[in-house]
């Protein structure tokens, strides 16, 4: 695990320092700039379609509000539509991002694995998929002030979450990952994400410490 | 996904493993998940009062795994298809 500390610096993301979030009397509250949205919200929206789908990251059809388990058959992404289709266990994902996403549940038996993934997975992906809209709803692609209800906090938590074991998988993020990057040669290419990774981290401790 | 509201009827001794229930939810350490939102899951999903929430996250930091909680196999089940939901690496296990 891993554990900013109280004084952990604000990073600078988008050429912009981010204060992250804060509670306020309407709710926790935090403000980005339009290259912070941006960033956040092409992360979300590919962790979205990686879950669930092409498709994954647009809203739902109109008059379907409550996401893909509520949707119209043809509403389904096309991914999404195989799982629910599919009869026997299912096996992990070969993506490593992905396996990390939806993990085994039985690390040494391979069929009740199969069997918890054939009845707990497309339920947890549509999960992700609904955690994602919910902050590309609120978190305008211009930026600005986002204000959050408790429910929305909680999505945005679990989302951001998301986000960053994809980029660890990506990056191979270690414990240590600090020490271990000390040394990148300039204009490695892990360098930009190694720093929306620090940006995701330090939004995501804000958000939990304005939640208690 | 629909979340599993706080149980409250759980045992809040020290330890988890009750010897009638022989199934366990194990979570495992990793590098990305956030010792604070950890606790938080924690506290969220199961309604244990933070020190005991903290307890079992820093386990987990520490020893590399924690027993969060342990029932039916069917609850465990359920317990650790929440904790995916949160990113947490949970697994389930007979514990013989």
């Amino acid at each position: 695990m891993s554990d900013p500390g109280d004084d952990a610096d604000a990073p600078e993301i988008a050429e912009e320092t981010m204060a992250g979030f804060r509670r306020t009397l309407r709710g926790v509250s935090a403000r980005f700039t339009a290259g912070q949205a941006g960033i956040l919200r092409s992360l979300v929206a590919q962790v979205a379609e990686l879950v669930g789908g092409p498709g994954s990251a647009e809203a739902p059809p109109a008059g379907t509000q409550d996401g893909p388990g509520e949707a119209a058959d043809d509403g389904l992404p096309m991914d999404f539509a195989a799982i629910l289709a599919t009869d026997g266990p299912l096996a992990p994902p070969e993506d490593p991002v992905l396996a990390r996403l939806l993990p085994d549940a039985y690390g040494d038996d391979p069929e009740s694995a199969g069997e918890f993934r054939r009845y707990t997975e497309p339920g947890l992906r549509s999960g992700k998929v609904e955690a994602a809209r919910t902050v590309l709803a609120t978190l305008p692609a211009a930026g600005g002030r986002v204000r959050l209800s408790p429910g929305d906090a909680e999505a945005w938590l679990r989302s951001l979450n998301d986000v960053r074991l994809a980029l660890g998988v990506v990056l191979g993020i270690t414990e240590d990952y600090e020490h271990e990057f000390a040394n990148t040669e300039p204009g490695d290419p892990r360098e930009a994400y190694l720093h929306v990774y620090d940006f995701l981290t330090f939004l995501q401790e804000t958000l939990v410490r304005a939640l208690r | 996904m629909s979340v599993a509201p706080a149980e409250v009827d759980r045992p809040e001794a020290d330890e988890v493993v009750v010897p009638d229930t022989p199934w366990v939810t194990i979570v495992w350490n990793d590098p990305v998940n956030l010792m604070s939102y950890v606790t938080y899951v924690f506290q969220k999903v199961f309604g244990y009062a933070k020190p005991r929430a903290e307890k079992l996250m820093l386990d987990v930091h520490h020893k590399g795994k924690a027993v969060v909680s342990s029932g039916t196999r069917e609850s465990m089940e359920r317990d650790a298809e929440v904790l995916h939901g949160y990113g947490l690496w949970a697994t389930v296990s007979h514990d013989r």
